[in-house]
C-alpha cells in the first residue's frame, strides 16, 4: 500500500533558545519523541481537524492552546489511542506507529489525562490509580503493594487532602479527583504525559502544585502536552506553545516568540500581525 | 502535610473533628465492606416476625427446608449479580436454568442413560453457551441486554418446551439418577457437618486475619482489631447454630440428620465468585465496567472480553442452580415459571444490596437477598397466607430495597 514510512522532517526549524527547566540539552533536536503529520479527523460532516502538523520534542512542555471547540481533546485523543484519525501519520521517535487502541498508547509511553477525567466513581482510589495495569502477585491482585504505591505517588505530588486512598472516587471532590488522575498519569513511567486542562477545576494551592509537578515532568525528560485556557498558567509553565483554531494548528513555536497578546489574537482569530506565522497557513 | 496551604481543598469538616473515632468506626461498618448489616436486620426482623407468628418456624425442620428452598433464588441471584454489575441485566436465566435441568434429567433418563459425570457437565456447558450466545449478540450488534435476553427469555422457552415435550413422557421427566436426586435430597453425615463447618469458618477466620496482619506490617492502617474479632465470634456463633440446626432430627418417621449438600454447593458457588470478584484482574475489571464503562475502555481494559466473560460466568452459576432445581423438584416440566424466577433472581441480588445501577454489589448479597425472598416465601405459607398476599409482600420489599440503593446512589456521588 504506503511506501515504507520516512521519518518526518521538521515541520518548522526550532530556533530560538528554550526555556531553562527543559532536559537543557541543545535547541535544536531532529528526534522528536512524536510528531504528527497531515493528521485530520471528521465526525460525519463535522471535520475536528484539519491537516495538522506538530512536533513534539522531550523534555518540554508543550502548551496546547485553542478556543472551544478549536479540536484540542480530538488531537490529543488521537494520540492516546481513543480514536484513529481520517487521514495523516504519527510518528514515534521517527517510526510510524498506528495507534488504534488506548492500551498501544499506554505500551508506547504515553499517559493521558482526560479533560472528563475517566474514573470509576464506584472504584476506591488506588483501584482507580491502577485500573488496567494492576500488580499482581501470583495471579492475584497484590493489593498492599499498589496501595503503598499510591501513597507513595500522592505524598509526592503533595496530594495531601484526600482521607483514605480507599475511599470511593465518586465520594471526592473536583480538585481531589483531578489529582488522582493526575497522579495516575504520573504513575506509569511514561515518556509522554498528556493532560487536558488540568486544573480547570482546581483551586489556587492545586493549581500550583500542578504546575510544578508538570515542570518537574519535564525535567525528568518526560515531554509534556498540556491543555489549557488560562494563559497565565500557560505562559507560567510552558516551553513551547501550539496555537489551534477551527482544527487547524495556526501556529506553534518557543514560548518567546509569544506573549499573552498575540495568543490571545491566535486563539480568537487564528492569526496575529506580530507573530510571524511559523506554518504555512491552510489555504 | 507541614504546608497549612494544602488543606485548602481538604474534605474535613468541623463535625468530622469533633467527631470520635468510634463513631467514625461505626460509620464504616454501617456503610462500608460491612455493609450487610441493614440486610441482617432486615432478614433478623423478618425471622422474629415470622416465629412470634408461628411457632414451627424456628424448628430445625422447617430452617433446614427454608434453606433449601431459598437455593434457587440463592443461586439464580449469583447468577444475575455479574450481569447487574456490569450495569447488564438477564431475563432469559430463568428458562436457561430450566434447560440446564432439563439436560441433565432427560440425559439421565432412560431414554439415554447417560452417566452422572457427563450428564451434569454438558448441562453447565449448555447454559453456559446460553449466556454467551446472549452475550455475542448484545456486544456485535451494540444492543442493549434487556432485549437481548427478552428474546432469549421466549427462545429458551421454546426450546424448553420441546425438548421436554419430544421425550413422550407426557410434559415432564423425572430424576432417574441417585447423583442428581441426592444434589439437594442427600445430606452430609453429623460428624462430616461439624467438620465442614468449622473447617469453613477457621478458613474464613484465617484468611480475615492474616489480610489484617499482611496490612499491618507493610504499615497500612488496617481494619480495627474489634470489628475482626466481633466478625469471627459471629461467624462461631452463626457455625454452631447451624450445625445444631442441621444435626437435629427432622423426620417423625426416620431419622434425618446433617448438612442438605445445597448448603456446600452455594457456598462453593458463593466462594467462587467472591474470589474472581475481589481477587482478580477480571473482577476488577467487571466492576471497572460496570462503573464507567468508557474509562475501563481508556484503561486499556478489553471491554468486550471482560462482558463476555461475566456472562458466561453468569451462565455457569445458573447452570448449577439449574441441577439443583431439578433435584429439588424431582424432575422437569414444561409448567416451569421461568418467568417468575428470573424476577426472583434479580430481586434477589436487588433486596441484598447489589445496583441497577452497574458498578455495586457482591455475591453475599445475592445470598442474604435469596434468603429473604425465601423466609417470605416460607413463613408466610407457614401462616396459610395465600399466593397473593406472597407476592405482594415480596413486593414492598423489593420496592424498598431499590428505593435504598437509589438513594445510596446519590449519597454516593453528591460529595463532589
Ligand atoms: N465524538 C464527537 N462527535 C462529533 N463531533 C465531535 C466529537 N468530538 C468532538 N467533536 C467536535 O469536534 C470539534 C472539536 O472538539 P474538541 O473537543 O476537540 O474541542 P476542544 O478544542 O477540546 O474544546 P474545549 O476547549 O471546549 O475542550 C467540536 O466542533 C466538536 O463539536
Ligand atoms: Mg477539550
Amino acid at each position: 500500500m504506503t511506501s515504507a514510512p520516512e521519518p518526518p522532517s521538521p515541520v518548522t526549524s526550532i530556533t530560538g533558545p528554550t526555556r531553562v527547566g527543559g532536559s537543557g540539552a541543545d535547541a535544536f533536536d531532529p528526534e522528536h519523541l512524536l510528531s504528527m503529520r497531515g493528521i485530520a479527523k471528521n465526525f460525519g460532516a463535522v471535520q475536528a481537524l484539519r491537516n495538522v502538523d506538530i512536533d513534539i520534542p522531550v523534555g518540554e512542555v508543550t502548551a496546547l492552546i485553542g478556543d472551544n471547540g478549536a479540536g484540542k481533546s480530538t488531537l490529543i485523543k488521537a494520540i492516546s489511542g481513543i480514536w484513529a484519525p481520517s487521514a495523516g501519520q504519527i510518528f514515534w521517535k521517527g517510526k510510524e506507529v498506528h495507534i488504534h487502541t488506548p492500551r498501544t498508547a499506554t505500551d508506547l509511553g504515553i499517559a493521558t489525562v482526560y479533560q472528563d477525567l475517566a474514573l470509576c466513581d464506584n472504584l476506591d482510589i488506588v483501584q482507580n490509580m491502577y485500573l488496567g495495569m494492576e500488580e499482581t502477585r501470583f495471579g492475584l491482585l497484590d493489593e498492599i503493594k499498589m496501595e503503598l504505591a499510591t501513597l507513595k505517588t500522592l505524598s509526592d505530588l503533595s496530594v495531601t487532602t484526600v482521607k483514605s486512598v480507599r475511599q470511593l472516587v465518586g465520594s471526592l471532590s473536583g480538585g481531589q479527583r483531578q489529582a488522582v488522575a493526575v497522579a495516575r498519569a504520573v504513575m506509569r513511567e511514561s515518556e509522554m504525559v498528556i493532560l487536558d486542562e488540568p486544573t480547570a477545576a482546581l483551586g489556587v494551592s492545586q493549581t500550583a502544585q500542578v504546575l510544578e509537578l508538570i515542570r518537574t515532568l519535564a525535567a525528568k525528560g518526560i515531554a509534556v502536552i498540556v491543555i489549557s485556557h488560562n494563559l497565565t498558567d500557560v505562559f507560567s509553565v510552558a516551553d513551547r506553545i501550539a496555537v489551534m483554531h477551527l482544527g487547524t494548528m495556526v501556529s506553534h513555536g518557543p514560548i518567546a516568540n509569544y506573549d499573552t497578546a498575540s495568543a490571545v489574537e491566535l486563539i480568537t482569530t487564528g492569526e496575529s500581525s506580530r507573530v510571524p506565522s511559523t506554518l504555512s497557513p491552510a489555504q | 502535610m507541614s504546608t497549612p496551604h494544602t488543606e485548602v481543598e481538604s474534605l474535613a469538616t468541623p463535625e468530622d473533628e469533633v467527631s470520635t473515632n468510634l463513631v467514625a468506626q461505626l460509620k464504616r461498618v454501617w456503610q462500608g465492606d460491612s455493609g450487610l448489616l441493614p440486610i441482617l436486620f432486615g432478614l433478623a426482623a423478618l425471622v422474629i416476625f415470622f416465629e412470634v407468628r408461628s411457632s414451627v418456624f424456628l424448628s430445625p425442620e422447617n430452617i433446614t427446608n427454608l434453606f433449601v428452598q431459598s437455593t434457587i433464588f440463592v443461586l439464580l441471584g449469583m447468577a444475575e449479580i455479574w450481569l447487574l454489575l456490569l450495569g447488564d441485566i438477564d431475563l432469559s436465566l430463568g428458562y436457561a436454568t430450566g434447560l440446564g435441568g432439563a439436560v441433565a434429567v432427560i440425559l439421565v433418563s432412560s431414554n439415554y442413560r447417560w452417566p452422572w459425570y457427563l450428564a451434569l457437565p454438558l448441562a453447565l456447558v449448555v447454559t453456559t453457551a446460553c449466556s454467551a450466545l446472549s452475550a455475542f449478540i448484545i456486544i456485535r450488534f451494540r444492543l442493549p441486554s434487556f432485549i437481548v435476553t427478552l428474546a432469549m427469555f421466549l427462545g429458551l422457552e421454546g426450546v424448553l418446551l420441546y425438548v421436554i415435550n419430544a421425550q413422550g413422557t407426557g410434559g415432564s421427566v423425572s430424576v432417574q439418577d441417585n447423583v442428581l436426586y441426592n444434589l439437594v435430597n442427600g445430606n452430609l453425615t453429623p460428624f462430616a457437618t461439624w467438620t465442614f463447618v468449622i473447617i469453613v469458618a477457621a478458613l474464613l477466620s484465617v484468611m480475615m486475619l492474616r489480610a489484617d496482619g499482611a496490612r499491618r506490617r507493610s504499615g497500612l492502617d488496617g481494619r480495627p482489631l474489634w470489628i475482626t474479632v466481633s466478625k469471627i465470634v459471629m461467624l462461631g456463633v452463626a457455625g454452631l447454630l447451624l450445625i445444631l440446626v442441621f444435626n437435629a432430627n427432622r423426620s417423625s418417621f426416620a431419622h434425618v440428620v446433617g448438612m442438605p449438600f445445597a448448603i456446600p454447593i452455594d457456598l462453593f458457588v458463593l466462594a467462587a465468585g467472591t474470589f474472581i470478584l475481589t481477587k482478580t484482574k477480571a473482577g476488577r475489571y467487571i466492576y471497572a465496567i460496570g462503573g464507567n464503562t468508557e474509562a475501563a475502555r481508556r484503561a486499556g481494559v478489553n471491554v468486550n472480553r471482560y462482558r463476555l466473560l461475566a456472562f458466561m460466568f453468569s451462565g455457569f452459576t445458573t447452570g448449577i442452580a439449574g441441577l439443583l432445581y431439578v433435584s429439588r423438584l424431582g424432575g422437569i416440566s414444561t409448567g416451569i415459571e421461568g418467568g417468575t424466577y428470573v424476577l426472583y433472581a434479580v430481586a434477589a441480588a436487588v433486596i441484598g444490596g447489589a445496583s441497577l445501577y452497574g458498578g455495586r454489589g457482591k455475591m453475599i448479597h445475592a445470598v442474604l437477598g435469596g434468603l429473604v425472598i425465601g423466609t417470605i416465601a416460607n413463613g408466610m405459607s407457614l401462616l396459610n397466607m395465600n399466593a397473593a398476599t406472597q407476592y405482594i409482600a415480596t413486593a414492598f420489599v423489593l420496592l424498598a430495597a431499590v428505593i435504598v440503593d437509589s438513594l445510596a446512589r446519590r449519597g454516593n456521588t453528591s460529595a463532589g
